[in-house]
């Protein structure tokens, strides 16, 4: 495998080929933001906020799925980027009803995470405030869709990694909604394994396991990380 | 089937010819005025005067000037009729027997008709779109048996890339390098697709063409398919157009039965079948990957681009995506050569462009003009301008990824840099007219909720950017917007078009951020004025 | 987008026939299109068109025998069948009144045929009346800008349309 050498903010850093800019510059200890992204399955390039700018090239490149190029000069902090970064997190905050203080995951969240790395103190646009459901027809886990931000993480790591395909995005542009077998509540979805794979997938309080009250739910992507490293190193066999 | 057998059917086609056609249009437009009925009419008065052995009734596709449809024209050298009814049908008749006749002559000579520079509308209007022998009649797929018989792939490949074509879906890439690129990569199965879902509103020149000459859409496929070195080909048809997708099913069934399509196309080793695809309602799926997703029976939500189609498409195969107009073309560059095609347009936009023209606009309808015709020739000349002698605001170009054009702009030539540098794209050729009534915060409010309902919801500045860019417009138009609302507005377009996904997002701004560069005033006016005198003055 | 019912509105509104599935010749008819195309999942869009047609409408039971027969996750098919505005998943009114809300029949006033209609019908588009007459469908483009404002009247096109002209048509449905 060839290995390329490219700077990211300047610092000289050498990758495989087959590794995208985000890989690079996590292996250089250089943070990118992001959210969709998940370790173990497949890259969407959906929530924008990986976006970096490449010396030469005009459009913006999303870190998670465009590869290391020998040479490339990359910046993954600019002025510009920080700015669409906030206004992204400001988006998703207000889409739906995403309220902290009550939430599972408060204190242990991906976007209330973000909020704070991209600097964000209040909200430029108008809450959207949509009626939505929380499904806790499952006998150990609820889905709350006000919390829910569509990075479908969920609906890959129940399909590429436990291979139920319980979860699916339904409707539309700001229609969307994920969506059990066929829209059924999630307790009636005889596909499900009750793995919890989605619960610890969820960047957010969206997918949580019942009981867990306020600031309770802990979510813990090494076990997913095992079952990949595992699965893909075939430390089952033999 | 050989070069002799087709110049066989094409001397048969024209032996059978009667002396005199009545070439009736049955082109969606048309048919929708009572079209249908208007052909039937005119063949019982033909059996009613005892002409059935001199005269011939031929539905031909369209004839272009569809606000005068439907349209009649008596050939050889007749006139043209207009705005025809079935009841006009015995008299159009009788006046081929010398008597006065009492439908509205239409003039062929008005510059809508005679500033065209047809290539891709060269056998709409007049020829038979249900029966392959009239378009063999016409040369039709003698390019196809010459590049599958004489010429090596590559070589079609250099051909196109020297004629200068350009894909006329509106990004405007050179197609013969899409091929090139298609050809050199070796992959066990490859595919050609037909972009036929055109999604823009106010462009129906796709539709057209696959009512009217369908064959010559399958002849490109099948070319780009040899040049490429693919075997099945796709044609995604948008499913609001029944009448395309029934003509183009005659077609293919047409083609495949005098071994045109299928095995052996021409009695060579190159196989070639097609396959319609029709499209379920969604605009996004006019974005290349998203199309193809569609095609593979799932969600129609684009991805990241690259990989492109041409490395990795369809079940992951190289595949080549062509919209209909450019396909169009290619049988004519076969025909004539890359220098002549080359000839016409400008430096860096060669060949023809077709344009839907409509809204407020005298005739509406198709033309098709050299690159680079200048917008006032098209609007003012060609279009007639505005009815009843209003007057042209703008013209929006290129549905809801394009901009509006403001007037004093309007000798601008139309080619694919010039519109880019006012802030619109040539998109697929949709050409709207505004008038002095039309406001141009609801024109950009309107395109707005386009985009956001047909935003496929995947990257989040597309699904909630266009969401809160509509709040704001909204907000502006009810009179509540406040003087930081353009500020907000401005960076929300800009960041959208920056970061979104797709062209569909990254273009959805386009509309509001060329009314804000041309129009601005409009917008201040519902900002500063107090709401009830800015809607007074808005409905005014 | 939504859209022009299918070509032979079939039986819309009727509810997809229960018990056991060879009982009723339209599952034939769709049987057979899934055999058309192998059972592939790929022709899942292909097969929605076909069962659209046939049944008028997409009820739960339909897409769970698609999915079924297809080898889909079910949850796949309701996303495909929600994504694409051609697919209903309720049934339509006797009736449908599509209008064209394209670029050039909004600017030769297509918004006022809607609200007409709305005022009409008391329903907003995208809804039936509540006794199953009428269905009021908006569309993107329908390709006939020649003719703008354009609706698709029980499937035949109607170009130069007016408030008045098109409420005369639909007060006959109605009645």
């Amino acid at each position: 495998m060839a290995v390329k050498t490219l700077t990211i903010d300047d610092k000289p850093v050498s990758a495989r080929e087959d590794q995208t800019i985000l890989e690079a510059a996590r292996e250089a200890g250089i943070g990118i933001p992001t959210l969709c992204q998940l370790s173990g399955v497949a890259n969407l390039g959906a929530c924008r906020l990986c976006l970096v700018e490449v010396a030469g090239v005009p459009k913006l490149l999303p870190a998670c799925v465009t590869l290391v190029q020998e040479g490339m000069q990359v910046f993954t902090n600019t002025e510009r980027l920080r700015e669409y970064r906030k206004m992204i997190v400001e988006l998703l905050f207000a889409e739906r009803n995403h309220v902290c203080a009550v939430c599972v995951a408060n204190g242990h969240c991906e976007l209330q995470n973000l909020a704070i790395a991209v600097g964000m103190d209040h909200v430029r646009y108008s809450y959207r405030f949509p009626k939505l459901e929380v499904d806790t027809t499952h006998e150990k886990f609820g889905i709350d869709h006000n919390r829910c931000v569509l990075c479908a993480r969920c609906v890959r790591v129940c399909d590429e990694i436990e291979g139920a395909h319980t979860w699916d995005i339904a409707g539309r542009g700001a229609k969307s909604h994920i969506i059990s077998d066929m829209n059924v509540p999630w307790g009636s979805a005889t596909s499900c394994t009750s793995c919890g794979k989605c619960v610890q997938a969820c960047p957010t309080g969206a997918i949580f396991k019942l009981g867990a009250t306020v600031a309770e739910q802990i979510k813990d992507r090494t076990r997913l990380d095992f079952i990949v490293t595992a699965r893909e190193k075939k430390q089952w066999v033999g | 089937m050989d070069l002799s057998d087709l110049q066989e059917i094409a001397q048969k086609e024209n032996a059978a010819a009667k002396p005199m056609r009545i070439r009736c249009c049955t082109a969606a437009g048309c048919l929708s005025q009572d079209g249908q009925a208007l052909k039937k009419a005119l063949d019982e008065a033909v059996a009613a005067e005892g002409l059935s052995d001199k005269v011939e009734v031929v539905g031909v596709g369209c004839m272009g000037l569809c606000s005068q449809g439907p349209l009649v024209q008596i050939d050889p050298d007749g006139p043209l009729y207009e705005k025809v009814t079935p009841a006009d049908a015995p008299s159009i008749i009788a006046s081929l027997k010398g008597e006065k006749c009492k439908a509205r002559v239409g003039d062929p000579t008005i510059p809508f008709f005679s500033k065209q520079v047809p290539i891709v509308l060269e056998n709409s209007g007049r020829i038979n779109p249900e029966r392959i022998e009239s378009y063999i009649a016409v040369g039709g797929y003698q390019p196809l048996c010459h590049v599958v018989r004489e010429m090596q792939p590559l070589e079609v490949c250099d051909l196109i890339t020297n004629s200068g074509l350009r894909g006329r879906g509106g990004a405007g890439y050179p197609t013969g390098l899409k091929w090139a690129t298609v050809a050199k990569t070796d992959a066990e199965r490859k595919f050609v697709v037909c972009n036929a879902d055109e999604g823009d509103p106010g462009a129906f020149m796709d539709r057209s063409v696959l009512e009217s000459d369908p064959h010559r859409v399958l002849e490109g496929m099948a070319i780009a398919a040899y040049a490429v070195g693919a075997s099945q080909g796709y044609v995604y048809v948008r499913g609001e157009y029944p009448l395309a997708i029934s003509r183009l099913k005659t077609a293919i069934a047409q083609a495949r039965r005098l071994g045109i399509l299928g095995t052996g196309v021409f009695e060579t080793r190159f196989d070639f079948r097609v396959d319609i695809r029709i499209g379920a309602g969604a605009f996004v799926c006019g974005e290349e990957t998203a199309l193809m997703r569609s095609i593979e029976g799932q969600r129609g939500t684009p991805r990241p681009r690259p990989p492109f189609p041409a490395a990795r498409g369809l079940w992951g195969y190289p595949t080549v995506i062509n919209n209909v107009e450019t396909l169009a073309n290619v049988p004519a560059i076969v025909r004539n050569g890359a220098e002549w095609f080359a000839s016409i347009g400008t430096e860096k936009s060669k060949g023809t462009k077709v344009f839907a023209l409509a809204g407020k606009i005298t005739n509406t309808g198709l033309i098709e003009v050299p690159m680079g015709t200048p917008l006032k020739t098209i609007v003012e000349e060609m279009g007639g301008g505005v009815p009843d002698g209003g007057k042209v605001k703008a013209v929006q170009t290129g549905g809801p990824s394009g901009g509006c054009i403001p007037a004093e702009r309007f000798d601008t030539p139309v080619d694919y840099e010039s519109l880019a540098q006012l802030g619109s794209i040539m998109g697929s050729g949709g050409m709207i007219v505004m008038d002095e009534k039309d406001n141009m915060v609801d024109v950009a409010r309107f395109f707005m909720e386009f985009c956001m309902d047909e935003s496929c919801g995947k990257c989040v500045p597309c699904r909630a950017g266009t969401v809160q860019i509509y709040e704001i417009l909204t907000k502006i138009r009810e009179g509540r917007g406040k003087p930081e609302d353009l500020e907000v507005l401005r960076e929300l377009c800009d960041m959208v078009k920056q970061t979104s996904l797709c062209g569909l997002g990254q273009s959805a701004p386009n509309p509001v951020l060329s009314t804000l560069r041309y129009y601005r005033h409009e917008y201040d006016a519902f900002i500063t004025a107090k709401s009830g005198k800015a809607e007074a003055e808005a409905n005014a | 987008m939504t859209v022009a019912p299918p070509e032979k509105p079939a039986e819309a509104g009727k509810p997809v026939a229960k018990g056991h599935p060879s009982g009723d010749n339209r599952f034939k008819m769709l049987e057979a299109t899934m055999k058309r195309h192998q059972y592939q999942a790929d022709a899942l869009i292909e097969v929605l068109h076909t069962a659209q047609e046939l049944f008028g409408f997409l009820e739960m039971d339909l897409l769970l025998h698609i999915a079924h027969s297809l080898k889909v996750p079910p949850s796949r098919v309701f996303g495909v069948a929600t994504f694409y505005h051609f697919f209903s998943l309720k049934p339509q009114g006797e009736h449908t009144c599509v209008i064209c809300m394209g670029t050039a029949c909004y600017v030769k006033g297509a918004g006022n045929l809607v609200a007409a209609i709305e005022r009409q019908c008391n329903i907003k588009a995208g809804e039936t009346t509540p006794d199953g007459k009428v269905s009021l469908i908006t569309a993107r483009c329908l390709g006939a800008c020649g003719i703008a404002p354009a609706v698709v009247l029980d499937g035949q096109v109607a170009g130069y349309q007016t408030p008045e002209s098109l409420t005369e048509i639909v007060k006959g449905w109605m009645s």
